[in-house]
């Protein structure tokens, strides 16, 4: 393939029930940049069934352009005919780079679209920049430049990585939720709208949907939440929780937790905070009677200000934490929660 | 009915990940296991044989004692294991990694293939799905429960805020999360089976259908351009107050400092 044909920057967005996933969102602030280091464009691929006037939203976040595959094929997200869709579009239009959101559904659409047009794929970037590869001159080694730089930790986030695809096309990245920042919308901004549909045939890789099942508890989002009061196993109890709901609400926050929570069946796993769970990045960052493994630092960390309260003094959680309380939390809190709603209270 | 589960040996990240003066992984100074959710897969495998005597094959691509996963998963009630291994499959990214895995696979005849949805290692949860479209079959990702269904596989797909009942026809993949099910023990009389197992090993000469040219570093399209330790901001003030009191107004203190509250 001759890598020259592939131009732009192109941004799966993402979208649930005909509502755009806020990552769309984020990956168009980060595409724009990109887009600006190449001087080169924005394409949204939008794709679902009566999305069409949506684009207009996707424009306000910075997409040039929306091409939107509208079929009723894609009313549910499922991998054979997005996959056919996506791949589809990356075929025909030849993007340069492709970002998908790293989410349940970026993450299974991502690898199969990467296999079907054989380029390679980045998961979960942290990271993106336009830079050289190799980083440095290597002599007898041609340097690329323009390319894709993707970052991304591993082995639980103990170690970070930058990745380049220099020979395939698109340069394909997953990048997690919460990471890049949108930009301020642009209201009556429009974009060139192209619709686009390369014709779906079922056969035995479409599955069948039975059934949808949306989880009863409506909780808001922890990501999108300024305060985040964040409980691990050193609570010793689902029971304890209570604590610091009542913080977090005296805040105005909400309750996140760690895995080990979630692996003791105390808390649901949308309120994981983490490598495997959720990257969050709130004003305050409350970890209490977290002990502060590397996989759980790793989605917290660029939190503005962390404050730790853990009975052991040794707590790796210290070692990020902008406050660190060593003591007992069963003590802590509950007055912590008084002497704040006090204090809120005489204001 | 016959059912492959890929598993990957893995270093355990959970005690902490140990470096190399260079600052490369010290692979040899950490424990290796069988990835979390791989082993999640295989016992859902392992149900399928109980519930319907379906014959559970497991296969590995890595170093040759990456056989030891093949061991253990026998152990526990796996009939049959394949180690992929060759030299000139070292280094291989998702891409290269999934195409030799389906090299593999298309030696055998299967009705399902269960891998975990990711490795602790690498976190990607790309090789699954990649595996799947190498071979031209449907996947299910992010698999909560599976059950049987005469020529169909019903599947729980877990997503952020819900979760989808998805049915498929077989031969078919699926991704299996660590939430599935709790795996079983190996028992004595399986690890004696295990000891005395023959496992299958398959170089480069018994991949079908794989090019060259798509093995290995050199065939693997994403390249790393740096690896490092993460640099983390480090650490603020730690104090040790002498009583919840002076906790407690330590933190009020500093929230009012930075105009939280």
């Amino acid at each position: 393939m001759s890598l020259e044909e592939y131009k732009g920057v192109y941004v799966f967005a993402q979208q649930v029930d005909n509502q755009i996933s806020g990552i769309s969102f984020e990956l168009l602030g980060k595409a724009k940049e990109l887009a600006g280091d190449l001087n080169e464009t924005v394409t949204a691929v939008l794709l679902g069934s009566g999305v069409k006037e949506l684009a207009d939203e996707l424009a306000e976040y910075g997409a040039d352009k929306v091409i939107v595959v509208d079929d009723p094929a894609l009313e549910v997200y499922r991998t054979e005919p997005y996959a056919h869709a996506l791949s589809s579009v990356i075929n025909k239009y030849k993007p340069d780079i492709m970002l998908v959101g790293a989410t349940a559904i970026g993450r299974d659409l991502g690898p199969t679209v990467s296999a079907r047009v054989a380029t390679g794929l980045t998961a979960d970037c942290t990271k993106l920049d336009i830079g050289d590869f190799p980083l440095n001159p290597i002599p007898g080694k041609e340097q690329k430049h323009n390319q894709l730089l993707m970052t991304r930790p591993a082995f639980g986030g103990n170690t970070i990585a930058t990745i380049a695809c220099p020979d395939n096309r698109p340069q394909m990245a997953t990048v997690r939720p919460g990471v890049m920042q949108k930009i301020e919308p642009i209201k009556g901004a429009k974009a060139v709208v192209e619709e686009f549909n390369p014709g779906f045939e079922p056969n035995d890789r479409y599955v069948t949907i039975r059934e949808v099942v949306k989880a009863v508890a409506n909780v808001a989002d922890i990501m999108d939440a300024k305060i985040l009061v964040s409980g691990g196993r050193g609570l010793g109890s689902p029971e304890n929780f209570k604590m610091l709901e009542d913080l977090a609400e005296v805040l105005g926050g909400q309750v996140s937790c760690s895995r080990a929570v979630v692996d003791a069946g105390w808390k649901p796993k949308d309120l994981q905070v983490g490598q495997t769970g959720k990257t969050v990045r709130p004003q305050v960052y409350f970890a209490i009677g977290i002990s502060g493994a590397i996989q759980h630092v790793a989605g917290m960390e660029e939190a503005d200000l962390i404050v730790a309260i853990n009975k052991d003094e040794d707590a790796p959680i210290f070692d990020v934490a902008d406050y660190g309380i060593v003591g007992d939390l069963n003590k802590i809190v509950p007055q912590l929660t008084e002497k704040l709603k006090a204090a809120i209270a005489a204001k | 009915m016959k059912v492959i589960v890929c598993v990957k040996q893995v270093p355990d990240t959970k005690g902490g990940v140990k470096f190399n003066p260079d600052g490369t992984l010290d692979r040899a100074a950490m424990l290796a296991i069988m990835n979390p959710d791989d082993k999640a897969g295989l016992e859902a495998a392992l149900r399928l044989k109980d519930q319907y005597d379906a014959e559970v094959t497991v296969l590995t691509m890595g170093l040759p004692k990456a056989a030891d996963v093949l061991r253990e998963a026998i152990a526990m009630g796996a009939d049959n294991g394949i180690l992929v291994t060759d030299r000139v499959l070292g280094g291989a990214d998702t891409w290269a990694t999934s195409t030799t895995i389906a090299g593999a696979i298309r030696n055998l005849d299967y009705d399902l293939i269960i891998t975990g949805r990711q490795a602790i290692d690498g976190d990607t949860a790309q090789v699954g799905p990649q595996i799947a479209e190498h071979l031209g079959i449907p996947v299910i990702s992010y698999a909560q429960d599976i059950k049987i269904d005469g020529d169909k596989v019903v599947v729980q797909r877990q997503y952020d805020d819900r979760y989808h009942v998805l049915e498929a026809k077989m031969p078919c993949l699926i991704t299996a999360l660590s939430e599935l099910n709790e795996p079983r023990y190996m028992t004595p009389g399986g690890i004696f089976e295990a000891c005395a197992a023959q496992i299958t090993t398959w170089g480069r000469a018994e991949l079908k259908d794989v090019e060259d040219s798509n093995l290995g570093l050199a065939g693997s399209p994403t390249k790393i351009a740096k690896a490092s330790d993460k640099v983390r901001k480090g650490a603020g003030e730690k104090v040790v107050p002498e009583s919840p009191e002076d906790a407690v107004s330590y933190i009020v203190d500093k929230l009012a400092e930075k105009h939280i509250i």
